[in-house]
């Protein structure tokens, strides 16, 4: 028997995708706070406390943080002993269509060639949903709205596998070519290894890790990073990323694929456990 | 700096801003995005008159989301876009219109020669929709509601407005271009440090 019914669902995810619009999670505030506290910049300063009172009246009126509610994309992590009697996409986008009106989000979702609007947020391969099963009984549900002036700053290389020490130049090459256009602060998400389409899912994986938890390499990345002053907004500081995460996968030994995943201050997810 | 300025603004008022200098803006500003540009420059060249009056104007880069109650709009979110995509429509607008002041994100790469002695350009948070919504105190009204909510031309009214950065100042500095040629040198270091090891 299923162990939640369909309508339970779509109300939950409902109020998944709003809470993920309305609340930043607390790791980035935290890390927006730290930065303002010890930015030197006034000009900046300014910038990052604007930053901390839109999350703020964001938050008390329900509103969305910015007016880019981004695409969306999910992800579900499921176990083997878990029994679900409805179509789980089909009810993520039921819900999807929901909040475009309710809360409400803008219509985000266009043909990539036509550009003709799908007026409820989902099309073709959006909202892009992905599943992780597992061995026990887990039902969770992950959601990232992604705007697109981040998301447009984002690149991919194929190094050669002797370019090792390119990598670093890649990085912060793909964070001056964005300059203050993806919204600085802004998290990094490398994705070194795998192949040409799976470097750029552990970027994007990268960006969303929590923000307290960088080793050496990431460290020594971020500082080269914010030694750039592109700072909040691109208008010059001392912080122009909260943190650089980097995730591998073993690849070919003919290949270095590289990708950077760029995502904006406005650092928004939610998760939901159902069981 | 810090400084608070009401529209319309006058020549004298934008002399004073310097690139980095921090300003509080009230009175009305004008949203205006690439449909609304070019149907401003469309009229222009066809010596028809706007709708609106834009001498000493404040023009914003905003496609705003608003709800309708009775008769009256509220304003829900109204943060800058990226004024990049207006670069190209922008001479036009700045010598034909009177046009004091252009708010936005991320900056306009190249107008700094075309702003001297004339417009300035202000730097509105990313990203911050709702606080800048908070700052319209009132919708006095809307033009070209044809073009949709997000590229009509809605006058707001405004109270103390910003914080707005002053990113490029009517004598041809552009802070972020100021900001990039640092961070190019920046690269260059760090660059040529990797490559010795």
């Amino acid at each position: 028997m299923s162990i939640i019914s369909r309508d339970f669902f779509v109300k939950n995810i409902i109020e998944l995708i709003i809470r993920s619009e309305t609340i930043l999670p607390m790791d980035t505030v935290i890390a927006l706070e730290n930065t303002w506290q010890k930015e030197s910049n006034t000009v900046a300063k300014s910038q990052l406390s604007a930053i901390l009172k839109n999350i703020e009246i964001a938050r008390e009126k329900k509103y969305p943080l910015c007016q880019d509610t981004g695409i969306f994309i999910f992800n579900v992590t499921i176990g083997k002993n878990i029994v679900i009697d409805f179509n789980i996409n089909d009810a993520i986008c039921e819900a999807l269509r929901s909040a475009t009106g309710t809360l409400p989000l803008r219509p985000n979702v266009v043909h990539p060639l036509t550009r003709e609007n799908s007026l409820d947020n989902t099309g073709d391969g959006l909202p892009d949903i992905t599943f992780n099963l597992t061995e026990g009984s887990d039902f969770e549900i992950f959601v990232y709205p992604k705007g697109a002036g981040s998301e447009n700053m984002s690149r991919l290389a194929m190094l050669k596998p002797s370019q090792n020490e390119e990598i670093k130049r890649f990085v912060l090459e793909t964070v001056f070519a964005a300059g203050g256009m993806p919204c600085p602060p802004i998290i990094v998400g490398v994705g070194i290894g795998g192949s040409f389409d799976l470097a750029s899912r552990l970027s994007k994986k990268a960006a969303l890790r929590p923000l307290d938890e960088m080793n050496d390499f990431e460290e020594e990345l971020c500082d080269a990073v914010n030694t750039l002053g592109i700072g909040a907004m691109g208008l010059g500081g001392d912080t122009t990323a909260l943190a650089v995460h980097v995730n591998t996968a073993h690849c070919h030994t003919a290949s270095l694929p590289v990708a950077v995943n760029i995502q904006c201050w406005a650092n928004r997810r939610a998760h939901k456990k159902f069981v | 700096m810090e400084h608070r300025l009401t529209t319309p603004l006058t020549k004298e008022a934008i002399l004073k801003l310097k690139a980095g200098d921090i300003l509080y803006l009230t009175g009305k500003v004008f949203t205006a995005r690439d449909e609304a540009h070019k149907h401003i420059l469309d009229a222009l060249s066809h010596h028809r008159k706007l709708p609106f009056n834009l001498t000493g104007a404040v023009i914003y880069h905003c496609g705003p989301l608003l709800k309708k109650t009775g008769n009256s709009w509220q304003v829900v979110s109204a943060g800058p876009t990226t004024s990049e995509r207006m670069t190209q429509m922008t001479p036009a607008l700045v010598k034909n219109t009177g046009i004091r002041a252009i708010i936005g994100k991320g900056g306009m790469k190249g107008t700094a020669p075309l702003f001297r002695g004339r417009c300035v350009y202000l730097a509105y948070t990313g990203g911050c929709a709702v606080l800048a919504a908070e700052g319209i105190s009132r919708v006095a009204n809307v033009h070209w509601q044809n073009l949709g909510m997000a590229e009509a031309v809605w006058e707001f009214e405004v109270k103390d407005f910003g914080p707005l950065i002053v990113g490029i100042d009517s004598y041809g500095v552009d802070l972020y271009e100021k900001v990039l040629e640092k961070a190019s040198e920046a690269l260059k270091a760090i660059v040529m440090a990797s490559d010795s090891t």
